[in-house]
């Protein structure tokens, strides 16, 4: 090859990909650089944001346990809401995939049907179920003698657990469904054939090569909770922060946008490192599964 | 006595039926091939008899217990599948112990049967691997393994060489039926090609749109076809239109200018089958133009163009001179060679 030619091969890709380099470096390198600058200017209630280097917002946020409770709280119901999924959406699927063709579409419908609606309605909508003495299943089970008091769903938790579960599922169910489409379909008559009862079948057979589905959901479905702002809005308010609404706030309401970009900083790193460290880590565990 | 056997079974889905009137008794240590056409009902008879699905009539007995009674798991008989069906999570070992394990073989003969089995299919060594990084042969050894290490009853083989390369799938054959007359195990194999079907077995069924068309040695079915379909489908052939003369004595069977005695039992338009490796160049015989000749290495294929249709003719090359395209020639055939049924429709 010559001088020239080896020069324009060289040349090309990038040639090739600079546009869409040059859109991803402006609205997404830029602007996330500018938001960890942010976070080491200074604020004050009259001087406004001071382009200074100082420390003193992550010197804030590491020592006062008011972000540390809503950094646990985040995580804590990211986990909680990933567990739920996994446990509810791995059967779903395994069952979704041996439904007849007709059943199969429909019920994918449903089960996609949370993210066809707008976030607000659907959270709404939960309220309206659950929420205080009035919420219909609260008045049901009330009626029928389960418990005696309403099941707390505003501004709880577990409100915010269900109704993230709600949105999640999806992402679950068909990373799990992608995992069971590897599947040889002949494999559940293998294992049969050698003796294996439906029990056996699905914990020494189908669980070990699903997992690996199950753990690429669960990735999606916490980074997805851990950085959700709406439904924690909604459900959540003021009262119940999480840290999506909590760095909305210091920017929205406190307007001390410094230390809003020192907890949005905090979570897309904190993020970024779980998701890598769990990712490398399931991809060496299930190697053999993954090829 | 029948150790396998199959009673007038017949599998309907909905209003189609796709296996009818399957009646067939194997042997202990036979090697039976269910060979036909994609769609002909063979793999759903294979999996009626494991129990994949149930049979809409008739009787399935092993050694005279009814075997549709038994779950599949329990009838104790060895498959391997044409996909494999390996369970790509475990190693080739733990692949081969997984049936032991169901049935609860203690650990230590577990490893040793495990070892034995895995060497049986040539695998010795290979016992750690995964399937996805073994080649596709590997990986067929190693489901034959774990179908015969159980000592399956009767062992059921659904196109277990199709996805091989043509080389590889010649040496898995061999194999195969060694191994088959060494463990002695009743085997089933289904496949749609000829070639498979006569090297391995000692009997093939010939099906045809769920119905038996013939049971016999491949010999027998290859030399005898009973239906037009089977000498179709087993190798090449050719089929002349001929009728019987009555008029003369003795009768003659005769197909445009040859002629022979004709074979009793028959009468009016019948259909005259020679493979092609049966026909010589004679001095009479049924008149033809030779249209092209091919040369193949060991034998001559000459494609002409006879009195009664086209006709396949294959000669050896046994060094002699041949006739050339365009050469009028003259095809004649013994009468043992040939195979004479009744002409529907004429």
């Amino acid at each position: 090859m010559s001088m020239a030619a080896e020069e324009r091969s060289l040349r090309a890709p990038w040639a090739l990909t600079a546009p869409a380099l040059m859109l991803f470096v402006g609205v997404l390198l830029i602007p996330l650089a500018m938001t960890v600058m942010l976070s080491f200017h200074d604020w004050g209630q009259y001087k406004g944001i001071e382009a200074v280097f100082i420390l003193k917002n992550w010197h804030e946020i590491a020592t006062d346990p008011y972000f540390a409770e809503m950094f646990w709280r985040t995580f804590r119901i990211a986990i909680l809401t990933t567990l739920l999924t996994a446990l509810l959406g791995a059967p779903e699927a395994y069952i979704l995939n041996r439904m007849s063709g007709r059943w199969k579409s429909f019920f994918l419908l449903v089960i996609l049907g949370p993210l066809l609606i707008s976030v607000v309605a659907r959270t709404l909508g939960w309220a309206l179920l659950f929420g205080g003495n009035n919420g219909l299943v609260n008045k049901l089970l009330m009626s029928l003698g389960v418990m005696r008091s309403p099941i707390p769903f505003m501004f709880t938790e577990t409100g915010m657990i269900i109704a993230l579960a709600h949105v999640m599922m999806p992402f679950m169910v068909l990373s799990v469904w992608a995992a069971l489409q590897r599947l040889d379909p002949q494999i559940e008559n293998a294992a049969m054939s050698l003796g294996a009862g439906p029990a056996t079948i699905i914990r020494r057979i189908i669980m070990p090569q699903i997992i690996p589905g199950v753990l690429s959901g669960a990735i999606i479905v916490f980074s997805l909770s851990a950085s959700a702002f709406a439904t924690p809005a909604i459900i959540g308010g003021r009262r119940l922060k999480v840290a999506a609404t909590l760095a909305y706030d210091e920017f929205l309401n406190t307007l001390n946008w410094p230390l809003g970009a020192a907890v949005a900083t905090l979570l897309l790193v904190a993020l970024v490192l779980i998701v890598i460290g769990s990712n490398a880590l399931i991809e060496r565990r299930y190697a053999e599964v993954f090829r | 006595m029948a150790y396998l056997e199959l009673d007038r079974v017949a599998k309907q889905f909905g209003t189609q039926t796709v296996v009818d009137d399957f009646s067939l008794s194997v042997g202990k240590g036979e090697f039976i091939s269910f060979l036909g056409p994609s769609g002909c009902g063979k793999t759903t008879t294979l999996q009626m008899i494991a129990g994949f699905l149930d049979p809409t009539r008739g009787a399935i007995r092993l050694e005279g217990k009814d075997l549709t009674a038994i779950h599949p798991a329990k009838r104790g008989l060895g498959i391997v599948f044409q996909s494999y069906a390996l369970f790509p999570h475990m190693t080739a070992a733990e692949n081969v112990a997984f049936g032991l394990e169901m049935r609860g073989v203690p650990r230590a003969e577990r490893s040793e049967r495990v070892r034995a089995a895995l060497a049986m299919v040539g695998l010795a060594g290979y016992e750690d691997r995964h399937p996805r990084r073994m080649s596709g042969g590997q990986q067929q050894r190693v489901a034959l393994a774990r179908a015969l290490v159980i000592k399956p009853s009767v062992l059921l083989l659904d196109e277990p060489l199709s996805n091989l390369d043509a080389k590889l799938r010649e040496e898995m054959q061999i194999e195969l039926r060694q191994i088959q007359r060494t463990v002695g195990t009743t085997t089933i194999l289904v496949t749609h090609d000829q070639n498979e079907a006569m090297s391995l077995s000692d009997r093939i069924v010939v099906m045809s749109q769920g119905r038996i068309e013939q049971i016999g040695t491949p010999q027998e079915t290859y030399e005898k076809p009973a239906s037009a379909f089977v000498s179709q489908f087993l190798g090449k052939t050719n089929d002349f239109a001929g009728t019987i003369d009555r008029t003369v004595a003795p009768t003659q069977l005769v197909a445009g200018s040859w002629r022979a005695p004709a074979p009793a039992g028959l009468g009016g338009p019948v259909t005259v089958s020679v493979r092609p490796e049966r026909i010589g160049f004679g001095d009479t015989g049924l008149s033809a133009k030779i249209i092209t000749r091919i040369f193949q290495g060991n034998h001559w294929l000459f494609q002409c163009d006879s009195e009664c249709g086209p006709a396949i003719v294959i000669r050896q090359n046994d060094g002699k001179a041949q006739p050339a395209e365009g050469d009028a020639v003259r095809l004649t055939w013994r009468p043992e060679d040939m195979s004479v049924r009744a002409r529907a429709g004429a």
